[in-house]
C-alpha cells in the first residue's frame, strides 16, 4: 500500500530526512520509533502533505500513485489520514460541524453524494461512544479547552469516522496517562483491518505493549537504522536508543 | 450541503467573484448633471414634495457649501468631483405601482438575480419588503398585513406627502442636517428611502426589509431612513445593499435615524455587499454612511447588526444615543475588506442617562492589501450614573500584506461608570490550515469555516434566512485570498 523509497526531505536548507526506506502492506501494523529529532514528525507531515517540506529526492508511492503529487486535501479523500501529535484549535466552529464538514469534502471529492446533518450525527454518536466522545464534547468549539487525553480521542474519532485505508499515528500517546492511553489503543486496534494499514510513531515503548505493531523500524538521524519484530521495542526500552543507533543497521 | 460548500458551488455557477455585477437595461430618467440649487429643486419637484420639505433641502444645500469633506479616517481616495455625477435617477415611466403585476418584468428579474423574489416572498417568506431601485420605490408588499398592525412602511416620499407630521416630528432629529459633510449632502439630495413607524404597544408582525440597490451608472446613490419606534413597540428590520460592477467610483451617502422611545426596541441589521472593486482596485462604491439611534425614553433598547462585505471604502459609524434612563445599546460588526478595499468602521456609545448599558462586538478581517480599521467612541457624560459599556473587538489578518487598526476612544465624567475594552489580533494559523486540509477540506471552504467561526457571535444577533446569506458571503468575499 505505501512504498517509500530513498526519500531525502528539507525544511528550508536543511536536511531532515536522509534516505528512508520503508514499505507497509495493507492489513498490517508497523511502528516507528526513533529519539527526538530523528525525523519521526517530519515524516507524518510528509505523508499528510504539509507545505514548506520538501521532497529533494526518493518517492512516496501510494497505492500506486505518486503521493508526493497530491494537494493534502486529495490526500484524504483517497484515505490517508493523520492522527496529529497537536490537534489544532480553530475557536467559534463546533466539533460537530467540523466533522460534517470534513466527511463531507472527502465524499465528494469522491463523487459521492453529502451526508444530511441527522446522517451525520447519527454516525458520530455511534463511533463516540465507543471512544467515550461525550455529545457534550462535539458541541464544544473544535479542541478549544480540551483536555490531552480529549483532544486525542478526538484524533482517533475522526479516523474511525473517515475509515482511512492508510492511518498513520504521529505520538499519539503523548501527554497520556494510563487509562487514557489504554482508551485510545483499543479504539486503535478496534480499527484494525485487513484492508487498512497503520503507521504508528512513538517515541516510548508503552504504546506498544498496547497496540502490537507487525514491524518496527528505528528512526535515527533521518534513516532507518535498525527493523525487527515487536521484540525490537523490548530492546529498546532495556538499552536505550543509544546503544542501537550505534550499531550499523 | 454544508454552508461553505454552498457557498463554492454558487461560485462556480456564477463563474466569477461578484454575483450581482450585472447591469439591468432600464431607461433611466436623471436630472441634469451636477450640484446646484436648481438640482434640489429638480429632485424636490420630481418627489412632488410640499414646500416645507423644499425649505428643508435648500438650507442643507446652503450650509453643505460652507462645509469641507472629513479626511481623518484611515482611508485614501482619490478627491469626489460632487459636480461631475447625478443625483438623481428614476426608471423612467415608473409612477408608484398598486401591485407587483404592474411592475417592468426586467426590474422583477434584476430582483430575482439579487435573491429576493418578491412574489416568493409575499407568499412565503412573511418578508415586507420595500424595493428602493435607485431613487424611485417600486414595489412595496404586505402592506395590508401592516396596515392591520398600525405599521407604517412606506418610501419615505410617500410618508412626506401622506404623513407630514410625522415626518416633521422626527425628520433630522438625530442626525441633525448640519451633522457632518455627507449627511448634510444626503439632506439636500436624497431621493428617497424608507420610513417605518411602529405605534403604541405595538410588535411588528414581520421583519421588516430592504434591498438597495444602485444601477444608473455615475449615479450616487442617497437614501434616506427614518425609523420610529413608539412607546412599548418592537420592530427588526433588515436592509440588504449590493451595486452592478463599473470601473468608475460610485458615491453612496445614506443617512439612517432611529428613535426607540420609552420601552420600544429596535433590531436594525445589515447586510452590505456594494460592488467592492476589482483584485487591483480599480472601481467599487465609496460608501459614506450616517447611521444613528436615539434610544429617546426610558427603557428602550436598539441593536445594530452589521455584516460589511463590500464597498471600495465603508465609512460607517452606526451609533446610539443613550438618552433614556435604563436605555441599551448594541453594535454588532463583521467587517470584511480584501484585496484593495479599505474600511474604517465602529460605532458611537453616548451615554446621556442613569444605568445606561451598551456592548461593542466588533470583528473585523482583512486580507489581500486591504486595510480595516474599528473606530469606536464610547463617552459617558455627567449624569451617566452606573454607565456599562463592554467593548470586545477582535482583528483577524489572511496573508502579510493587509493591516488591522483598532482606534477606541474612551471617556468618562462620572466615577461610577465602567467601561471595559478588550482586543485581540490574530492571524489564520498555518496549522489551522493544514489540519483542515489534512481532514480533505479544501482551501477556500477552510478559510470560510474559520472566518465563520471566528464571527461566529455576531452572526448569531441575524435573523435566522439572513445569517445563512450572510455565511455564503463571508465565504465569496474571501475566496482565494490564501495562497
Amino acid at each position: 500500500m505505501l512504498e517509500i523509497k530513498n526519500l531525502h526531505v528539507s525544511i528550508g536548507d536543511k536536511e531532515i530526512l536522509k534516505g528512508l526506506t520503508l514499505s507497509i502492506k495493507a492489513g498490517e501494523v508497523h511502528a516507528i520509533m526513533g529519539p527526538n529529532g530523528s525525523g519521526k514528525s517530519t515524516l507524518s507531515y510528509v505523508l499528510a502533505g504539509r507545505a514548506g517540506y520538501d521532497i529533494t529526492e526518493g518517492s512516496i508511492t501510494y497505492n500506486g500513485e505518486d503521493l508526493a503529487a497530491l494537494a493534502p486535501e486529495v490526500r484524504a479523500a483517497k484515505g490517508v489520514f493523520l492522527a496529529m501529535q497537536y490537534p489544532v484549535e480553530i475557536p467559534g466552529v463546533t466539533t460537530m460541524m467540523f466533522l460534517k464538514t470534513a466527511l463531507n469534502s472527502q465524499r465528494r471529492a469522491r463523487g459521492e453524494s453529502d451526508l444530511d446533518a441527522v446522517a451525520v450525527l447519527k454516525l458520530v454518536r455511534a463511533k463516540a461512544k465507543t471512544l467515550n466522545v461525550s455529545e457534550e464534547m462535539l458541541k464544544r468549539a473544535l479542541n478549544v479547552g480540551f483536555s490531552g487525553g480529549e483532544k486525542k480521542r478526538l484524533e482517533i474519532l475522526q479516523m474511525a469516522i473517515f475509515e482511512p485505508k492508510l492511518a498513520v499515528l504521529d505520538e499519539t500517546d503523548s501527554g497520556l496517562d494510563i487509562d487514557a492511553l489504554k482508551l485510545v489503543a483499543e479504539g486503535v486496534n478496534a480499527l484494525r483491518d485487513p484492508a487498512r494499514a497503520m503507521l504508528v510513531i512513538t517515541h516510548y515503548q508503552r504504546l506498544l505493549d498496547y497496540i502490537v505493531p507487525d514491524r518496527i523500524h528505528v528512526l535515527a538521524g533521518g534513516r532507518i537504522v535498525a527493523e525487527g519484530g515487536k521484540e525490537l521495542a523490548l530492546e529498546l526500552e532495556a538499552k536505550g536508543y543509544e546503544h542501537i543507533v550505534k550499531e550499523p543497521a | 450541503m454544508s454552508i461553505a460548500a454552498e457557498t463554492k458551488t454558487q461560485v462556480a455557477e456564477i463563474g466569477d467573484k461578484y454575483k450581482y455585477g450585472f447591469v439591468t437595461d432600464i431607461e433611466m430618467e436623471m436630472a441634469p448633471r451636477g450640484l446646484s440649487e436648481d438640482t434640489v429643486r429638480y429632485i424636490s419637484a420630481k418627489k412632488g414634495e410640499p414646500e416645507w420639505m423644499l425649505e428643508w433641502r435648500l438650507a442643507a444645500f446652503k450650509r453643505w457649501g460652507a462645509m469641507k469633506e472629513p479626511n481623518w479616517a484611515r482611508v485614501h481616495y482619490p478627491r469626489i468631483d460632487y459636480q461631475n455625477s447625478y443625483y438623481y435617477a428614476a426608471p423612467k415611466n415608473t409612477p408608484l405601482k398598486q401591485s407587483l403585476d404592474e411592475v417592468d418584468p426586467k426590474l422583477l428579474e434584476t430582483y430575482k438575480k439579487l435573491g429576493i423574489p418578491l412574489q416568493e416572498q409575499m407568499a412565503l417568506a412573511g418578508v415586507a419588503v420595500d424595493a428602493v431601485f435607485d431613487s424611485v420605490s417600486v414595489a412595496t408588499t404586505f402592506k395590508d398585513k401592516l396596515n392591520e398592525a398600525g405599521v407604517i412602511f412606506c418610501p419615505i416620499s410617500e410618508a412626506i406627502r401622506d404623513y407630514p407630521d410625522l415626518v416633521k416630528k422626527y425628520l433630522g432629529t438625530v442626525v441633525p442636517v448640519t451633522d457632518n459633510f455627507f449627511a448634510t449632502l444626503n439632506s439636500a439630495v436624497f431621493s428617497d428611502g424608507t420610513f417605518v413607524y411602529v405605534p403604541k404597544g405595538v410588535r411588528c408582525p414581520m421583519e421588516l426589509s430592504t434591498y438597495f440597490r444602485i444601477n444608473a451608472s455615475e449615479t450616487g446613490q442617497f437614501e434616506r431612513t427614518l425609523i420610529v419606534a413608539d412607546e412599548g413597540s418592537y420592530v427588526s428590520y433588515l436592509e440588504g445593499c449590493t451595486a452592478p460592477k463599473r470601473d468608475e467610483n460610485q458615491l453612496h451617502a445614506a443617512v439612517v435615524e432611529l428613535v426607540a422611545l420609552d420601552n420600544a426596541e429596535i433590531k436594525y441589521s445589515t447586510v452590505q455587499n456594494w460592488y467592492p472593486g476589482d483584485e487591483n482596485g480599480l472601481g467599487g462604491i465609496f460608501n459614506f454612511v450616517t447611521k444613528r439611534g436615539d434610544c429617546r425614553g426610558k427603557k428602550s433598547k436598539i441593536s445594530w447588526t452589521q455584516v460589511e462585505t463590500g464597498s471600495a471604502i465603508t465609512w460607517k459609524y452606526p451609533s446610539c444615543i443613550l438618552r433614556g434612563d435604563d436605555s441599551v445599546g448594541e453594535f454588532y460588526s463583521i467587517a470584511i475588506a480584501n484585496n484593495y478595499q479599505q474600511a474604517d468602521t465602529g460605532t458611537k456609545m453616548i451615554h446621556l442617562g442613569a444605568n445606561t448599558r451598551s456592548r461593542i462586538i466588533s470583528k473585523g478581517i482583512s486580507a489581500g492589501k486591504a486595510q480595516n480599521t474599528y473606530r469606536g467612541l464610547v463617552s459617558v457624560y455627567g449624569k451617566a450614573k452606573n454607565a456599562r459599556n463592554y467593548t470586545q473587538c477582535d482583528s483577524l489578518l489572511i496573508g502579510s500584506e493587509c493591516g488591522a487598526h483598532t482606534v477606541p476612544y474612551i471617556e468618562s465624567r462620572n466615577p461610577t461608570a465602567r467601561i471595559e475594552h478588550e482586543a485581540t489580533t490574530s492571524k489564520i494559523a498555518e496549522d489551522q490550515l493544514f489540519y483542515c486540509l489534512a481532514r480533505g477540506i479544501p482551501q477556500d471552504e477552510a478559510v470560510s469555516l474559520i472566518v465563520n467561526g471566528f464571527c461566529k457571535e455576531v452572526l448569531q444577533q441575524l435573523p435566522m434566512e439572513f445569517a445563512v446569506e450572510a455565511q455564503k458571503l463571508v465565504g465569496i468575499s474571501l475566496e482565494g485570498s490564501v495562497g
